[in-house]
């Protein structure tokens, strides 16, 4: 294309009608210039347009389709003098201009559009349910023949949710101790009741933001990469396949999924709030409080009841977000979006979830006096 | 129809110990359809990526519309790149976008036409493989054919006077690939396009090509080249006569 002659347009008067000659080859990079001023020129020629060719030496289908463009712009405009060569390239370009284009569906009315909304909701609703009954069922049916397990498979994911998590679990609670210990020192200072911090501190990590934050942690972590891993097998048909063979994806892949979250997150959960008491110990000593002070508090206020009380939930927060990771991926729709699309709605679900399920454990727990 | 519009000499492809071929030498003209044949794992897949410079070669050189390809970069390289077009294997359209769009991004980022006439252009080259209805559909909503064809609409966003074709008929049925051969034999006709294709249909390389070569995996290099109507007959090597008549060799 490049170095090749540009083609020339010229413009002249006939007989009342306008002629445009254009000259050399009508390709990619000379509809480039001409595009916009070839169509003026033609729409501008009142008495009837001509488009002289026989001057062209070639065309490519970007210019056959400036050519076609000048032409459609004048009503009643015609094409001359065009080389076998170059007619039928024009002849190609103007048959595949003419093909049809895509029918525009019309929008339905918008009663119509709430009850589709409304519709897809309740089966958005219903699959959900459908499936945390599904993984259910084949959880107790596991309880009952364990056999069906896949040991090694539990084991990898008990490895890449739990073990590979503890560095990052260790950071986040001893920094977490460390800033809780501070920030209610200095207002309980004023008081003289900066001995009350490891209550305060203790109880709060143990009961709630243990569990929360290594439920965000997992969410982040192992909800996305679920969401990734099954989103990527639905979009190849893997799962199809699966399926297909008579294995049950429920059973091969889901299962040692959530079983890894129900028991990685007491762990990461306690580990978390260990570490966190470890960093506020470590506060209290800067502040003068020997270590001695510190773990009486700690025993006299903590009991057993809130550290249960913590795992428990950190359990189910686990089952939760195991389960909305595994139902992000097998939900996958196709095309490359699919999969970013399952990531995200499972750490978004994920961390929904535990909120929700904080609160109704909150609740529980008032209920029964805990 | 003479001047060599590829020039690929001595070429030899390694993936770690293993040769894939060597000692591959060859010329494309312009303005014909040549055909790239072998079986399963012959490399002809890797010799179109070293073609196009998505592989490096391990020794030897190519020269693409007179451009050393693996000695260009920067602007060279570029202009390089916008006078080929490729059509990948599996169509490699992106799927966010929708076809028009999917023909439009190379005229948006190499050309300054106007966003009315790129949609005109874009329409154009659609309705050349015969896509007009499904311009507004994505890439995940159509079939397989018509993937193939909407790459092949991409290839031709910027008229190159180059186009690599990577199997463009694998896993078609016979009407859509015979289909698909008569429009590539077309913008070969009227447009004077040079075609590279890799291929191992044998109804389309005897429809289609105007010379072909032959790689096999087991002499590491190419076993023919020629008149794919003739070579069946003509060719001594055992290989290449059971390829042509479909004998298990």
């Amino acid at each position: 294309m490049s170095g090749a002659p540009d083609a020339m347009l010229a413009v002249r008067e006939e007989g009342g009608a306008r002629i445009l000659a254009l000259a050399g080859r009508v390709d990619t990079v000379a509809a480039e210039r001409l595009w916009t001023r070839l169509v003026e020129e033609a729409r501008a020629g009142r008495g009837g347009v001509e488009l002289d060719l026989s001057a062209v030496t070639a065309v490519d289908t970007t210019g056959a389709a400036l050519l076609l463009a000048a032409e459609a712009a004048a009503p009643g405009a015609r094409i001359t003098g065009a080389r076998p060569p170059v007619a039928a390239v024009l002849d190609r370009v103007r048959a595949a201009l003419a093909a049809p284009g895509p029918v525009a569906e019309p929008r339905p009315p918008l009663l119509r559009r709430v009850d589709a909304w409304g519709i897809g909701l309740f089966r958005a609703a219903r699959d959900a349910l459908g499936f945390v009954g599904e993984a259910l069922v084949v959880l107790g049916a596991t309880l009952i023949r364990p056999g069906r397990l896949r040991g090694r498979e539990l084991l990898r994911h008990l490895d890449e949710a739990g073990t590979r998590a503890f560095p990052l679990t260790l950071l986040l609670g001893t920094l977490m101790g460390v800033i809780l210990a501070f920030q209610s020192a200095i207002p309980l200072r004023r008081f003289g009741a900066e001995v009350f911090v490891p209550n305060l501190v203790g109880i709060s990590l143990l009961r709630e933001l243990g569990p929360l934050m290594a439920g965000v942690v997992l969410a982040g972590r192992t909800g996305s990469a679920y969401a990734a891993e099954l989103g990527t097998m639905t979009v190849n048909e893997e799962v199809a396949a699966l399926r297909i063979m008579g294995i049950d994806p429920m059973a091969l892949l889901v299962l040692p999924r959530i079983l890894a979250g129900l028991i990685v997150m007491p762990v990461l959960s306690l580990l978390l709030s260990l570490a966190g008491l470890l960093g506020m110990t470590f506060v209290m000593s800067i502040f003068g409080f020997p270590l001695v002070t510190v773990t009486q508090q700690l025993t006299q206020f903590v009991d057993l009841t809130d550290v249960l009380g913590g795992l428990v939930k950190a359990a189910a927060f686990g089952l939760a977000i195991g389960a909305i990771g595994c139902r992000a991926g097998l939900g996958a729709g196709r095309g490359p979006r699919a999969v970013g699309d399952a990531a995200t709605s499972a750490v978004v679900g994920g961390i929904v979830a535990i909120i929700a399920l904080d609160g109704v454990f909150a609740v529980l727990y008032e209920r029964l006096g805990l | 129809m003479s001047e060599a519009i590829i020039e690929v000499r001595d070429l030899a492809v390694r993936f770690g110990s293993s040769t894939i071929f060597q000692g591959v030498s060859f010329d494309v003209r312009a303005g014909e359809i040549f055909v790239v044949l072998g079986g399963s794992g012959s490399g002809k897949s890797t010799l179109l990526k070293v073609m196009i410079s998505l592989t490096p070669p391990a020794a030897g050189h190519v020269r693409l519309l007179g451009t050393d390809v693996w000695g260009s970069e920067g602007a060279a390289r570029l202009a390089l790149l916008k006078r080929i077009g490729v059509m990948w294997q599996a169509g490699a359209l992106f799927g966010s976008l929708t076809l028009q769009e999917n023909v439009e991004m190379p005229l948006a980022e190499h050309t300054s036409l106007s966003p009315r006439a790129r949609a005109e252009v874009a329409r154009a080259k659609l309705g050349l493989v015969g896509l007009s209805a499904a311009a507004r559909k994505l890439p995940s909503e159509i079939s397989g054919g018509m993937l193939k064809r909407a790459g092949i609409a991409r290839a031709l966003a910027l008229d190159p006077p180059l186009l690599f074709l990577d199997e463009p008929s694998a896993g078609l049925d016979p009407i859509t690939s015979a289909g698909l051969d008569a429009l590539i034999r077309d913008l070969s006709r009227s447009l004077g396009t040079t075609f590279v294709v890799v291929t191992h249909e044998l109804a389309s390389i005897l429809e289609i090509g105007d010379r072909c070569i032959m790689l096999d995996a087991k002499a590491k290099g190419i076993i023919a080249e020629g008149d794919p109507r003739r070579l069946g007959e003509e060719s001594a090597h055992p290989t290449v006569r059971a390829f042509f008549h479909r004998q298990a060799a």
